[in-house]
């Protein structure tokens, strides 16, 4: 309260020194409350219900039971979930790997204003216009062994490439790429456009080839675009629900079975609601400390205009 | 100043268009193949016999519904969003004192929320409203779960609009309100347009919302009704992918007229 003080003061001090008005009407919080009880009812305290209810046992019909920190013990125990978990895992960083320099490279690329470029980028937009579900079914029927592509070009996809865990979640990572890299790439063109051309003739005044400004102008200027990316790579990762349910049906097995998954067949699968709310609060505990880390390392929480300093 | 063309980047780039060119062709090629050929030369065999009897299977099972009803939840998940995004983050860029800070760092740690995660809670609170199996059902969880980056974008577009603009209504004795309907509004209009891309693409690509939250036949979104497609057309690969190119119409003939609005609103979720 303090400092909330002060700064007012210092506020209105400044502002008479104009001689402009004394008082600056702002808006208050009530400004801000409508869409705050809203966040609250449908995020936040489905967030509280989740917590609450992974102590409890409920079959979906009756009241659930609160059984203590059973369900915990034995998520702990549960080697279903570390191997979910470890899936999700792989999952997550082989998405980073492939996606975040296909798409730095590509927007980059089409950051530049050639006219083949600009034509070329149109075509690469189109899988953006598909919805998760249609990309998924679309490859699901494309890398069927019998009638899909693997029958025509096996050299290529193997014999049946969704059949080994392997082949499987190479087969995500590939079609989550194939969707998702072309709105990656477009975060990074719109930042590479942004990025002050006298930058590049200074250097190219000094000498510096391409390859050097790369590595020395774009990508250290792209360091906020790339952990936005992250956090969307990230986040949709932890989601990416849809897309197994669809291409892999968490198979072979369960070998592709990640959290999300695994959560959703526990609680609308087998109707235990009180074990499937413990996976989703770990799952819940996981994407906070991603993205607290995440914003943490971008500055978003300053809360300052990037115009300020210019 | 002249540069060399630059053969590295042109071949990646030729790859890539391989990567996305040859699934898309496929999928055209499948869906306009009667399904008694697709058996016998796969997805990529030059087309002989086209057909859009596909089509006409797809759209006589209902689809025209579904490609409605996603329309118009995306139309109301973008509606609820400005709705109470706007007046937030004008509160938070303009409001002073702990709450602008706080309502801003509770936002940011909403984006973390995956909505996997709540699914179990939020079904039991659409039902206790009354919502189970409408339409309003998807919107309003759909509209929550994209408040958080909406905030963010909107926010960061009225942090760029100066000081002196807001401190010159002021003077003329404007309110709060009518500073935001006549200076803020139309000076973010960007953000608002990368919000409303943004919202509008989460409500068409949802597909957890809709398979927990309805049921019946009159609420199906496209996302769902190509899942029961799946099992619906089974064999039939032409009719299932023919399904697929008709979901992305409406999004296409977008695509096809406002490619510019559309893409410049994307590339604004990145922030800057």
């Amino acid at each position: 309260m303090v400092s909330a003080t002060t700064s007012q003061s210092v506020g209105k001090q400044r502002v008479r020194d104009r001689a402009a008005p004394p008082t600056l009407e702002r808006p208050g919080v009530a400004w801000a409350v409508p869409g705050l009880l809203f966040f609250l009812v449908f995020a936040v305290a489905p967030m509280v219900g989740v917590l609450y209810l992974s102590f409890t046992h409920w079959d979906g019909l009756n009241t659930p039971q609160f059984t203590g920190a059973e369900n915990w013990s034995r998520f702990f125990g549960d080697s279903q979930v570390w191997q979910a978990t470890a899936v999700t895992g792989v999952l997550l960083v082989g998405n980073i790997l492939v996606q975040a320099p296909v798409s730095i490279l590509l927007g980059v690329w089409a950051a530049g204003h050639q006219r083949n470029r600009a034509v070329l980028s149109a075509v690469f937009f189109l899988p953006l216009l598909l919805s998760t579900a249609a990309t998924a079914i679309m490859w699901r029927q494309l890398l069927d062994p019998n009638f899909g592509l693997p029958s025509k070009v096996q050299w290529l996809f193997g014999a049946n490439p969704l059949g080994t865990q392997q082949g499987a979640i190479a087969c995500l990572v590939l079609v989550t790429s194939w969707q998702f890299v072309p709105f990656h790439s477009l975060l990074y063109q719109g930042a590479a456009r942004a990025i002050p051309q006298t930058l590049y003739q200074a250097a190219s005044i000094d000498g510096a080839g391409r390859r050097l400004q790369f590595f020395h102008i774009t990508l250290p200027q792209l360091r906020n675009t790339m952990i936005t990316s992250t956090i969307f790579m990230v986040v949709g990762g932890l989601t990416a629900f849809d897309i197994v349910l669809l291409l892999t049906n968490g198979g072979p097995g369960t070998d592709t079975s990640i959290l999300p998954f695994s959560m959703y067949q526990t609680a609308f699968r087998t109707y235990d609601y009180g074990y499937a709310s413990a996976i989703a609060s770990f799952l819940l505990l996981i994407a906070t400390a991603a993205s607290v880390l995440l914003t943490k390392l971008s500055g978003y929480d300053k809360m300052t205009s990037t115009l300020e300093g210019l | 100043m002249r540069t060399r063309p630059n053969y590295a980047a042109g071949g990646a780039a030729f790859v890539w268009l391989l990567i996305i060119g040859v699934p898309l062709y496929a999928l055209l090629n499948t869906a306009l193949q009667p399904p008694s050929k697709y058996t016998d030369k796969g997805p990529l065999g030059l087309p002989t016999a086209l057909t859009f009897d596909n089509f006409s299977t797809v759209l006589d099972s209902g689809f025209l519904q579904y490609i409605w009803n996603t329309v118009f939840v995306a139309a109301g998940t973008v509606a609820i969003v400005l709705a109470l995004g706007i007046p937030i983050s004008y509160a938070v860029v303009r409001g002073r004192g702990w709450y602008s800070r706080g309502v801003f760092r509770l936002f940011l740690l909403g984006l973390a929320i995956p909505s996997q995660a709540v699914i179990i809670p939020l079904f039991l609170i659409v039902n206790d409203l009354g919502f189970y199996d409408t339409l309003w059902g998807i919107i309003l969880p759909t509209a929550a779960f994209a408040l958080p980056v909406s905030v963010l974008v909107l926010s960061g577009g009225m942090r760029d609009i100066s000081t002196e603009l807001y401190e010159a209504m002021a003077l003329d004795g404007a309110s709060p309100a009518r500073s935001l309907l006549t200076l803020v509004v139309p000076m973010s209009k960007s953000a608002i347009a990368t919000t409303s891309v943004f919202a509008a693409l989460q409500a068409w690509n949802g597909f957890l919302f809709p398979l927990i939250m309805t049921q019946s036949d009159d609420t199906k979104l496209v996302t769902l009704g190509l899942y029961n497609f799946v099992s619906q057309y089974g064999a039939n690969v032409p009719a299932l992918l023919a399904a697929v190119l008709l979901s992305a119409a409406p999004i296409l003939v977008v695509y096809l007229f406002a490619r510019r609005a559309l893409v410049a609103g994307l590339m604004g979720a990145g922030g800057k």
